[in-house]
C-alpha cells in the first residue's frame, strides 16, 4: 500500500512571490510540524492510546476429528467491563471461523472483508479457498497497514481439501501454521492447561471439554477474560457450535461447594 | 533470542537457525523453520520480526525466481546478495524491514559461499557469521575451531558445539534449531536438533 506523501510536498514558496532580488530562488520544502512538545514520539503515544490490550482469552487447536475453536466473551476497557457477551469466534463463512482478539473494529471489519475475497476467490476459481490461502491473504493485508495502529490477533481455523487448517495471523504481520494456539492476555492460562490435557486422538467430546475447561481456568485467573466460554468445532461439513457456558456456572459445575463441618456454630445468647 | 549461524566449509555451505516463534513470553511455535529455501542452490537463514522476515524473504524469492524466467539461467549468490542488500537499502530511509539475513549458496564456478546482510542493508561476504545473542557465544566458538576446507563432518561437529554452548549458556535458549547445507547437489535440509519435542507429532 502506497503511503499518502503528499503533506511533505510544498505547494508555493513560504514567503510571498518571488521577487527580482530573489530571481529563480524558490523556498526550502516545508511542511506544517504538528504542535505538540514530543516531535519524534507523539504519534505513537497516539497508537498506543488507541489500541486496547489484548484483554480476552482465544483457543484453537487441531486434533484427530478436525479443529477445536474456543473464545471468552468479555470485552473491558481498562478496569471497566464493558460487556460480558461479545462475539468473539467469526464466522467468515460455513467452514472457516476467525478468532477475535486485540482491537474489536479493526478484527470484526478485516475479517468481514476476508469472507468478501474468499467469497470473490470461490467466484472467480469455482472452487473454494484454502486455509492457508485465506490466511495468507489476511496476512498481506494486515502487513500492508503495519506501524498504523491495527491491533488484531486472530487465528483462521478450517477445514479444506487438505484436511483441517489453523494459522495464527497478528497485526505486526506474523503468520504461524501450528497445531494449536491461544491468543490474548489470558492465552498463557489456557496454554497451561491446553498443552498439559492436548492429545491428537481425542473424540469431539473431549476435545471440546478440554477446550472448554482451558477457557474457563483462563477466565478464573485473568481479570480481562470472563462471560461465557464458547466452543466450536469445525469439521468435514463445516463449522459448528458445539457450547456456550457461563464461566461462573462452569465454576461450580467443576468444584462444587461442598458441605463443610461447621467447627463453632453461633447460638443465641440466653436471655440474662 | 533468535539465533542464526552459518559457515563455509570445503565443498558446501551450512547455516543454522533456531526455531522458536516467540511473542513477549510466550512460545508460540517451537517449530517454526527460518531458512527459506531460495532456489535450488541457495539458502536463506533469516531471523527479525515476525511479519518482515517471512514477507522479505517470500519476496527475494520470488524476484530471484523471476529473473530466472526471464533469462533462461538462476542468479549467482553473490548477484541474490547483492539484490537482497539493495532492496534492505532501498527501504532503509522510508519503510525499513527489520530482518538479518544470513544467505548461503554455491555456484559452479565460485563453489561455496556464505554473505552477511544485516538488517540496515550491510552486505559482507565471510566465511562464518551469526545474528541474535546467540552469536556471543557461537562466533568465539567458530572462531577458534574453524579453519578453511572443513568436511561436512567437522562442520556439523563444530554446530553441534555451538548449539550447545548456546542451549546451555544463553538465559532464554531456544530449545530446538534445524540445520540446512548447500553443496554441488544443491539446498537440503541437513537436520534437526531438537530437545523439546510438541506433543503434537503430526505434521505442523
Amino acid at each position: 500500500m502506497k503511503l499518502d506523501t503528499s503533506g511533505l510536498e510544498s505547494a508555493a514558496p513560504v514567503w510571498g512571490a518571488p521577487s527580482e532580488l530573489v530571481d529563480g530562488f524558490s523556498a526550502a520544502p516545508s511542511f506544517e510540524v504538528p504542535n505538540t512538545t514530543d516531535f519524534d514520539g507523539f504519534q505513537k503515544e497516539a497508537i498506543q492510546m488507541v489500541k486496547p490490550a489484548k484483554g480476552t482469552t482465544t483457543l484453537a487447536f487441531i486434533f484427530k476429528e478436525g479443529v477445536m475453536v474456543a473464545a471468552d466473551s468479555r470485552a473491558s476497557m481498562g478496569g471497566y467491563i464493558s460487556s460480558q457477551s461479545v462475539k468473539k469466534i467469526i464466522e467468515i463463512n460455513p467452514y472457516m471461523l476467525g478468532t477475535m482478539a486485540g482491537g474489536a473494529a479493526d478484527c470484526q471489519f478485516w475479517h468481514r472483508n476476508l469472507g468478501i475475497k474468499c467469497r470473490l476467490h470461490e467466484l472467480a476459481n469455482k472452487r473454494r479457498i484454502s486455509v492457508t490461502g485465506a490466511s495468507k491473504l489476511l496476512a498481506n493485508i494486515l502487513y500492508s497497514y503495519r506501524g498504523m495502529g491495527l491491533s488484531v490477533g486472530t487465528m483462521i481455523a478450517g477445514w479444506d481439501e487438505t484436511g483441517p487448517g489453523l494459522y495464527y495471523v497478528d497485526s505486526e504481520g506474523g503468520r504461524l501454521k501450528g497445531m494449536r494456539f491461544s491468543v490474548g492476555s489470558g492465552s498463557p492460562y489456557a496454554y497451561g492447561v491446553l498443552d498439559n490435557g492436548y492429545r491428537y486422538d481425542m473424540s469431539v467430546e473431549e476435545a471440546a471439554e478440554l477446550a472448554r475447561r482451558a477457557i474457563y481456568h483462563a477466565t478464573f485467573r485473568d481479570g480481562a477474560s470472563g462471560g461465557v466460554a464458547s466452543v466450536y468445532y469445525v469439521g468435514p461439513n463445516g463449522w459448528k457450535k458445539l457450547s456456550g457456558d457461563d464461566v461462573g456456572e462452569l465454576h461450580y459445575k467443576y468444584y462444587p461447594v461442598m458441605p463443610s463441618t461447621v467447627e463453632q456454630e453461633m447460638v443465641e445468647v440466653a436471655a440474662a | 533470542m533468535e539465533c542464526v549461524f552459518g559457515l563455509v566449509g570445503n565443498d558446501f555451505a551450512v547455516v543454522v537457525a533456531d526455531t522458536s516463534a516467540v511473542h513477549s513470553i510466550l512460545v508460540h511455535k517451537s517449530n517454526e523453520d527460518k531458512i527459506m529455501i531460495l532456489d535450488s542452490h541457495k539458502l536463506i537463514a533469516a531471523s527479525g520480526e515476525p511479519g518482515d522476515r517471512v514477507q522479505f524473504t517470500e519476496y527475494i524469492q520470488k524476484n530471484v525466481a523471476l529473473y530466472q524466467f526471464r533469462n533462461g539461467i538462476p542468479l549467482t549468490t553473490a548477484a541474490a546478495a547483492n539484490f537482497t542488500r539493495g532492496e534492505l537499502a532501498t527501504a532503509l530511509r522510508k519503510n525499513p524491514y527489520s530482518v538479518n539475513i544470513l544467505l548461503a549458496g554455491y555456484d559452479k564456478e565460485t563453489g561455496p559461499s556464505l554473505y552477511y546482510i544485516d538488517y540496515i542493508a550491510t552486505l559482507h561476504k565471510v566465511d562464518k557469521g551469526a545474528f541474535g545473542y546467540g552469536s556471543y557465544f557461537s562466533l568465539s566458538l567458530m572462531d577458534r575451531h574453524y579453519h578453511s576446507g572443513m568436511t561436512v563432518e567437522e562442520a556439523i561437529d563444530l554446530v553441534d558445539k555451538c548449539i550447545m554452548e548456546i542451549r546451555s549458556r544463553l538465559v532464554v535458549a531456544p530449545p530446538n534449531f534445524v540445520i540446512k547445507i548447500v553443496d554441488k547437489d544443491g539446498a537440503k535440509e541437513y537436520a534437526w536438533r531438537e530437545s523439546v519435542k510438541d506433543a503434537a507429532v503430526a505434521s505442523a
